[in-house]
Order: C-alpha cells, then structure tokens, then sequence
C-alpha cells in the first residue's frame, strides 16, 4: 500500500510524528552517554538542574535560546521560499561587523535605545548583504543555494579574522577583538524581567536582545502567513513553476526572501555582541547559524515551534556545560552530537515512521475506533 | 633557498595537501552523478580518520586502520542512503546532519577512550603510512631540475598518495567505460528511464554512496595515519567543503577534479609558504586571501564567468517509482 498520499490528521502529523522523531534523537543520544559508561537519566537530570536549577541558569539557557530564534527564524524564512540557507553562520558573523561598527561610532554620545535601532539595522543589513550574492546566483544563475551559501560561510570567516586581526584590532593588544564598547553600546540585562518571577539573574548575559528576538517572531509570522509576500514566498516554496506561471516573479520573490532570511541571521550578533561581551571577537556565532537548522526543523519552520525549539537547544547547550563540568567523561561536544541526531531524525529521516503510523491509523479508523 | 628549491618545495607540499581532496571529490563525484548531494563528505572524512586513527593504534597495523576507516565511513553513507534514498528524505539535511553528528561523536568518543581532550594517542612509526623512496630516487638528486623534481615530489609520498592519483584514472574508467557507470550516470541525470530499463534506481545508488563511503575512507586515514600520526579533533578542517568545491570546479569530471584539487591544494601550499613574508612591491599579503581563494574561485565559476557547470540534472531530487 502507498502511504504518502493518504492524509493524516493534524494531529499525527504536528504532534505525534516531530514529538517520535524527537524521542528517538533523544534516544540514541542516550546510547551514546550509556557507551561511553555514564547513566543517561543522571546526565539528564543533571542537564536539567544546570539549565533550569537557577535564575543565572535559566538566564543563560534564555541567552542561547536567543541566539537561536533568530537563526532559526533566519533559516524557516528561506525554507519557505523553497531555498536552503545553509549560511546563516556566516550572515550571523557579518552581521555582528554591522552591529559591532554602530556601536563603536555612537556609543561614546548617545544612551543604548539610540543605538539600538541603529544597531539592529546595521547587523540587519550587513547580514542581508552577505546573503545577497548567493541570492543573485540562486536567483539569475541557477546556482544552488546551498553551495554559494556553504562558501560564503568560509569567505566570511576569512574576511572577518583579517579585518579583526589588521583593521578593528585595538593597537598593542594580542587578541584580536574590538575595543569594549561603553554603555551607550551595550544593551542591557534583563534583570527586571527575571526579578518579577523571583529569580536572580546573576553573571548570565540574557539581555534586551531577547525581546528583539521575541518581536521578529511576531514579524515572521504575519511577514509568511498574513501578507502578499509572504503568500508568494510560501507558493515559490510549494511549486516554483505554479509560481511563476500564477504570475509571481522568480527572481524577485528569491532575492528578496534570503535578503529577509540574511538580515533575521545578522541580528542574532547583537546578543553576543552588544548583550554580552560588549566587544566583537573572532567567532563569536559558534555554530548558532547550524543550531538554527536544527531549531527550525524542529519547529516545524513556525515561529511558535522555533521558540520553543530555541528554547530546547538553549537547555542543551547551557546544561551541557553543566554536564561536561560534572561528569568529565562527557564533554561539552555531546550537544553537538545531539544536534546531529535532531537534525537527523526531524530532518532527513522526519518520514521515517509515517507509512507505518498511516497504516495503523487507518487500520484503526476501519475498525471503528 | 633559491627560486627552483622553493618551487619543488611548493610543489612537494601541493600534491600532500591535495591528496584528501582528490579522495573526497572523487568521492562526492561517485554521489552526486548518481543524483545523491553529498554535503557530509566532511563529516564521513572526519569519522573514517578517527576510525583509522583508533584501529590504527590499538592494532598496531595502518592496514587494519584503512580497513576502519572505510567501514565507518562506508556505514555513514549507507545512512545517508537510508534517509535520502529510502525514506526519500531532503540529501542536504542529511548530509548536514552526519557532519555534525560526527564532529561530536568523535571528540565525546575520543575523550571517553583517550582521556586527551579530543586526541588519540600518537602512532609508533610503523602504525602509519611511511613515505616510500622510489627507485633512483637518492642517485638521480644530483641531476638538475629533473633529479629534484622526481626525489622530493614524485618520490617519498606514502602509498596512499599514489592510491589517490591512481583513483582518479580508475574513477574514470569506471564511469565512462563500464556498464555501471553508465547506469551511474544516466540515473543522476534521469532515473526514471533507468527505471523504465528495468534497472533498480535505489540499489545503483546505494551502491554509488558506497563508492563514495569507501573513498572518503582513504581520504580520512590519509588525514590521521599517513599525514599525522594520531586524530586531533576536526582535523578535517573543511576540507570536505574544499573538496566538494573542487567537484562542482572541476564541473563533476573526474580527471578535472584532480586538476581542480591539486590547484586547491597549490593554493593552500602556497599560503602556508607566504605566511609572514613580503612580497616586493605588494607587501605582506594576508592569508586569509589565500584561505578564501577556493571559495570565491568556485562562485565565480558557479556565476557562469568561467564557462557553465551543469549539476546533474537529478541531482537532490529523490525517486519515486511511479505506480
């Protein structure tokens, strides 16, 4: 029996289907602690503690899980439009030059919420850039997306260690970073946030940025579900020739789309950048631009799933540092071997168990059940 | 050093540095003209060199080591077969997911069996690949240009460096010559008339990631047994990437991609020489520039300026048989 165009109810297909796919990432990662001789429910437990057990704790999950909507965002804005950013990475990374120059121009005159505004255009807008070339070949040239992206990761990245090492690096210091920008470029902690729910926030950077964050997904949401554009990105990403032959223009929609997805990845720099080290350093992203894959494909590419998705990865990777520092056996490395698995089983594998869960609903629904 | 030592150092160093290159885009070549994208190549590379590294030191042999590593690497791609072949799931976020799935798995693994942060522990000398002297090679050294040239780049290279160049004639061969790679390749670029033919698209292209499995195999030992001596974490260094941007350069055509690679590979050489030096005139030159000349190499050439590469025409779209 073909399964695949049998309908399933909604439920099964955005309830039941992503949530086995999770247990089974879930899983084999436990396996994995299980091989190499710790107990997975200990690790777990732990994680939990370390992620959640405080307010410093549930400040830093909040602080990563920032990074993450965006990229997320960033990555289910392209997926819309049928194109796969693989990029965000590197977006991300010259976006923070774009914030990190806002910053040291005016934060020697004007309070923080002038700069901000100004910040998040100029992170917005330099992480448009770096994604307007592989649009432009996508778009006219056919190239694929997914390989001009890959490469302008690693030509963003050489580009960035040689303007941080020759050009932004403060003279007569060895690390190559920016100067510390003054408060007028910082954005502030969100301590007052965390004090209405009794917690204190401690040394965790969680800052304005995740307010920002907050909006974008608002901004997301009615940019694809309630506007003209949105309707025409989501038609190229269904069928690119009924799009085009409904009259919606290719390369526009196309430019325009990783124009919106690279400028959502250059506005995660402003958490790291101006929310927590108030400097910009050689590879501050860390892999946020690959967890924002994982994130959106979890969430199911909706800015309510990639909140929660964000917020998921921001547990792994604040509790992961607790595990790595209790049981030294597992290292900080075991997320990324989870992310793997995510991106895995709610990815590549996310059909996996659909034929058998169809054949059993319906054999059900014969039955009168 | 003189200009032509320098040179034949260069060169010496160009066909070491390409030699995984060659390995993993003959690799992707093997994938994608069969209609499968292969962006975990990185990831099969880094998994098949910590397999080699660890078989490697715990037998002692660096045989039993390439016999790891192209087994890993070989059950990764049957992985990346299950998700995008079976399950006809998306190639590019399987690939995605192998990459970073094995970026961790290696350093967590080898942290727990090692205890060095992510290393394995050093290889004697004979648990790796040594370089070989070809014959004449001490006698000829004193001819000039030719004598230089045939000790130190054609000669004292490790087997698996003459394995490499040797691939890439048999790639060929196996692709233009057999009945295989015809199948190969028309099912990259239309299976379903491999499929009105009565051939099986799933089991041809299950076999073409098993031939791209066993040749990022050699590729990853290269890396941790014949080049270093033990596994460092993400020793890979991209070189996936490169790799796969030397594939689509070469405009998927095998005796290309080993130009492509040993110019990727030139380059790299190139900036390793260049490093803290001054050219005349031009000044010290950054190498980033070199580091990122690959990269801007490939989009230019996907931008169409240096003629047209043509993906496989099949190429990231999974079969469904028609009913």
């Amino acid at each position: 029996m073909n399964t695949a165009s049998l309908p399933l109810p909604g439920w099964i297909t955005y309830g039941l289907i992503p949530l086995i796919n999770l247990v089974l990432a879930f899983f084999f990662s436990g396996l994995v602690v299980w091989f190499i001789g710790e107990n997975p429910f200990d690790a777990l437990a732990l994680m939990l503690e370390g992620a959640l057990g405080s307010g410093e704790g549930i400040g830093f999950t909040l602080y990563y899980a920032t990074n993450f909507i965006f990229t997320g965002l960033s990555v289910a804005v392209a997926i819309h439009a049928g194109l796969f950013n693989i990029g965000s990475e590197g977006q991300a990374y010259i976006g923070g030059l774009g914030a990190a120059l806002v910053a040291l121009a005016l934060d020697r005159y004007v309070p923080w919420y002038v700069t901000m505004p100004f910040a998040i255009a100029g992170a917005a807008i330099f992480g448009a850039a770096w994604a307007f070339i592989p649009a432009f070949l996508q778009a006219k040239r056919g190239s694929h997306i997914v390989i001009t992206t890959i490469m302008f990761n690693f030509i963003g990245a050489a580009l960035m260690v040689y303007l941080l090492v020759n050009v932004l690096i403060v003279p007569g210091k060895m690390a190559p970073e920016t100067r510390t920008f003054l408060e007028g470029g910082q954005l502030p902690k969100l301590d007052w946030l965390m004090a209405l729910f009794g917690l204190k926030l401690g040394p965790a950077p969680f800052n304005v940025s995740f307010l920002i964050a907050l909006a974008m997904c608002l901004v997301v949401w009615l940019l694809v579900w309630r506007t003209k554009l949105g309707y025409e990105m989501r038609t190229l990403g269904i069928s690119p020739t009924a799009a085009v032959y409904a009259g919606i223009p290719y390369s526009r929609t196309v430019i325009i789309a990783m124009l919106i997805s690279g400028g959502l990845a250059g506005m995660m720099a402003l958490n790291p950048v101006l929310g927590a080290s108030a400097r910009l350093q050689v590879e501050f992203v860390g892999g946020a631009g690959f967890v924002g894959i994982a994130v959106s494909l979890m969430g199911r590419n909706h800015p309510a799933g990639i909140i929660l998705a964000a917020i998921l990865f921001g547990i792994l990777y604040q509790g992961g540092d607790w595990v790595s520092f209790e049981m030294p056996n597992i290292t900080r490395e075991m997320i990324v071997v989870i992310q793997g698995l995510v991106i895995l089983f709610a990815g590549a594998l996310e059909y996996m168990c659909r034929p058998a869960l169809a054949r059993l609903y319906y054999s059900m629904a014969k039955r009168g059940v | 050093m003189d200009l032509f030592d320098i040179l034949v150092s260069i060169l010496g160093s160009t066909i070491r540095l390409s030699v995984p290159l060659v390995f993993t885009a003959l690799a992707g070549l093997f994938s994608e003209r069969a209609g499968v994208f292969d962006i975990g190549l990185e990831g099969k590379m880094l998994a098949a060199a910590f397999a080699a590294a660890c078989a490697a030191y715990v037998t002692g042999s660096p045989w039993l080591g390439l016999l790891a590593g192209i087994g890993v690497s070989v059950a990764f791609s049957i992985l990346h077969g299950f998700a995008s072949i079976t399950n006809r799931g998306n190639q590019i976020v399987s690939g995605v997911a192998i990459n970073f799935f094995v970026a961790g798995l290696t350093i967590v693994l080898g942290q727990a069996w090692f205890g060095q942060g992510g290393r394995t522990p050093q290889l004697p000398p004979d648990g790796r690949f040594s370089p070989i002297i070809l014959p004449g090679a001490d006698a000829l050294r004193g001819v000039p240009v030719v004598g230089p040239l045939y000790a130190n780049v054609i000669s004292g290279n490790n087997i698996l460096t003459y394995m490499a160049f040797l691939a890439v004639p048999i790639s060929w061969w196996i692709l233009y010559r057999t009945r295989f790679g015809l199948r190969l390749r028309a099912v990259g670029e239309n299976p379903g008339a491999v499929d009105t033919a009565g051939i099986s698209v799933t089991w041809l292209r299950y076999r073409a990631v098993i031939c791209a499995g066993i040749l990022c195999g050699f590729s990853g030992t290269y890396l941790a047994v014949a080049q270093s001596a033990a596994f460092i974490k993400d020793m890979s260094a991209g070189k996936g990437y490169i790799a796969l941007a030397a594939l689509i350069f070469a405009k998927w055509k095998p005796v290309p991609v080993m130009f492509a690679c040993l110019l990727f590979g030139f380059l790299d050489a190139f900036a390793n020489f260049m490093q803290g030096k001054a050219i005349p005139g031009i000044g010290e030159v950054p190498v980033q520039i070199f580091q990122a000349l690959p990269y801007v190499l490939t989009c230019v050439l996907l931008a169409g300026f240096i003629g047209v590469a043509r993906p496989p025409k099949a190429g990231g779209v999974p079969y469904t048989k028609e009913r």
